[in-house]
């Protein structure tokens, strides 16, 4: 399939998602729409790669942290031509490289997630190793809100200030949702820019459905020497009615009535 | 022990800018040299051994050769599940090190006494564990490690035997493989002491008593997951076997091959006794030496 427009890409990214969890009967669907568009933005008009290539060594480097949403990245990467479409099919099956949850055995994804806080210092290793080697690949990780309680988050947050890694961003996935209810009841974020601002970042903070305010703060020169940081405040369950914002859509997957339901809302039939 | 791998890894980093040493703030004395010859190959994560081993992995897959450096627990059990997915799941190379394993740093208490490392680092399937007990121990288990492209754990203990002209300095340590150290008056023997790390002093001391003086003494200083099946051979050829390791039984170089033998095919008759620490030692202040006194080490 060929889409150059990233509004489109996260149409059916956002479809693709809703089938493969819906199929699979498996879990996560919620997130996985809070970061389509991110996904699209990013795949469609900041990171360089070569999908027949994947491990091309100018490339750069993204990291799902978020592993759980990996349905959405699984179908990015079929969507930019990784592998097939039909590859999606197998997805949470017996035997299949398709784990739900990232797996590095997927091609075009760097590293396998799935315990919360393990993505960012990942990327600042690589980030470390571009600077060493003067490359000029950027590193982008993306977190979800609630995986800002692991403390591994921070340590890695304050090494990547120290040491100026300006080829690094981090995005978070602000929907404001977790595993059990709000992260404002579960344990407050909130200020967040200037938590990362203390921390020496270089933060802005973006609509993480406004592919313009997306491609903007993605694309912009990093003023600091020190990371980046993007807050992109999202909805979980995006694009979807009966799932924006209610917490059960972190487990349920739909059924055949509600994805049709949902695909409908999304405006793409497969 | 510290001192001559970090002179080890140097002379490696002279020759292979893929090596990185991190350290978690720690090597007051031991590191400076390295850092002063290779500083763009040398990082002081800060007192943070969970970032420090994602780092590690990440680091590794834009293919450096990684070590991680700290005392005893703190970049083992610290940050076990960035072992166990960052490191041993993606199969990088990355080695731990880990000084002052067993009681070495005894005086300073519980949580600077390694003594569940083994049951830990043995129970993921990529992983290598280097314990050297010698000198040219540690210099083939850097051989084998600088030659290794997958997860190591090299394990340090503070002190070198004190009889090292009496031991065997085999140059040919395998991964999987026994080495003699020394032999005992009958050399008919099938009986022997196997050791794992730096307790070759304590296997020459029980050789000494009566009850031992008839068994060789071996070590295994290269081990894991990988190499069981390289055990059942070497295992049958002995009536009677006493592992021994500055560890607590469970989960330790005992069990590992006790878990060797218990295959029904290639199952002996060797008798298998095991030494461990005890586990009262947990609550107890001392040196390394007066700690294994106390509770009868090796006895």
């Amino acid at each position: 399939m060929n889409i150059n427009s990233s509004v489109l890409l996260s149409k059916y990214i956002k479809a693709y998602t809703l089938k493969m969890v819906s199929k699979a009967k498996a879990s996560h669907v919620g997130g996985g729409l809070s970061i389509s568009d991110i996904l699209a933005v990013l795949y469609n008009n900041i990171l360089y790669f070569d999908s027949q290539k994947p491990l091309l060594e100018s490339r750069d480097r993204f990291i799902l942290s978020k592993g759980h949403c990996c349905a959405a990245l699984y179908a990015t990467l079929a969507l930019k031509n990784f592998f097939t479409l039909r590859d999606l099919n197998s997805f949470a099956q017996f035997g299949s490289n398709f784990m739900s949850h990232a797996s590095h055995k997927v091609k075009g994804v760097e590293f396998s997630t799935g315990s919360l806080g393990h993505g960012l210092p990942y990327a600042v290793g690589k980030a470390v190793a571009a600077k060493s080697r003067n490359k000029k690949w950027e590193v982008f990780v993306l977190l979800s809100d609630g995986e800002l309680n692991e403390g591994s988050n921070w340590e890695a947050t304050l090494f990547a200030s120290h040491h100026n890694l300006n080829n690094l961003t981090i995005i978070v996935d602000y929907n404001k949702l977790q595993s059990l209810t709000t992260v404002e009841k579960t344990i407050k974020i909130e200020p967040l820019k200037d938590k990362f601002e203390a921390f020496g970042c270089y933060v802005s903070e973006v609509n993480g459905h406004d592919h313009e305010e997306l491609k903007k703060s993605l694309s912009k020169k990093n003023k600091k020497n020190s990371p980046k940081v993007i807050i992109a405040h999202t909805v979980k369950g995006k694009g979807v009615s009966f799932m924006e914002n209610r917490v059960e859509w972190h487990y349920k997957s739909p059924d055949k009535d509600q994805l049709e339901m949902a695909l409908n809302e999304i405006g793409v039939s497969l | 022990m510290r001192n001559y791998f970090i002179d080890l890894l140097t002379k490696e980093a002279k020759s292979n800018n893929k090596i990185m040493l991190m350290v978690g703030d720690l090597g007051f004395s031991v590191v400076e040299n390295f850092k002063e010859k290779y500083p763009k190959q040398f990082i002081n994560a800060g007192v943070a051994e969970q970032n420090m081993t994602g780092m590690a992995a990440g680091l590794a897959s834009e293919k450096f050769h990684v070590f991680t450096y700290s005392i005893a627990n703190f970049n083992t059990f610290r940050c076990s599940e960035q072992i166990r997915n960052d490191i041993d799941y993606h199969n990088y190379n990355v080695t731990v090190v880990s000084v002052g394993g067993g009681l070495s740093y005894g005086a300073l208490g519980y949580s600077h006494h390694a003594i569940q490392d083994y049951a830990l680092m043995r129970s993921f399937p990529n992983m290598t564990i280097y314990a050297p007990g010698t000198m040219s121990e540690i210099t083939n288990c850097m051989k084998q490690i600088f030659r290794s492209k997958s997860p190591a754990y090299l394990r340090l203990g503070k002190t070198l035997p004190k009889n090292l002209k009496k031991l065997n300095k085999s140059n040919d340590q395998a991964p999987g493989k026994w080495t003699k150290i020394l032999e005992c008056k009958n050399r008919e023997s099938r009986k022997c002491i196997l050791t794992t790390g730096a307790v070759i002093d304590d296997a020459v001391k029980m050789q000494k008593k009566e009850e031992f003086s008839n068994y060789h003494i071996y070590s295994l200083p290269i081990w894991g997951m990988k190499y069981k099946t390289l055990q059942a051979q070497q295992i049958n050829k002995w009536d009677e076997i006493v592992t021994l390791e500055d560890h607590l039984e469970d989960g330790g170089f005992g069990s590992y091959i006790l878990e060797c033998n218990s295959n029904i095919q290639t199952a002996g008759e060797t008798k298998i006794k095991l030494k461990s620490l005890n586990k009262n030692v947990c609550n107890t202040v001392g040196d390394q030496d007066n700690l294994k006194e106390h509770f009868k080490f090796a006895h």
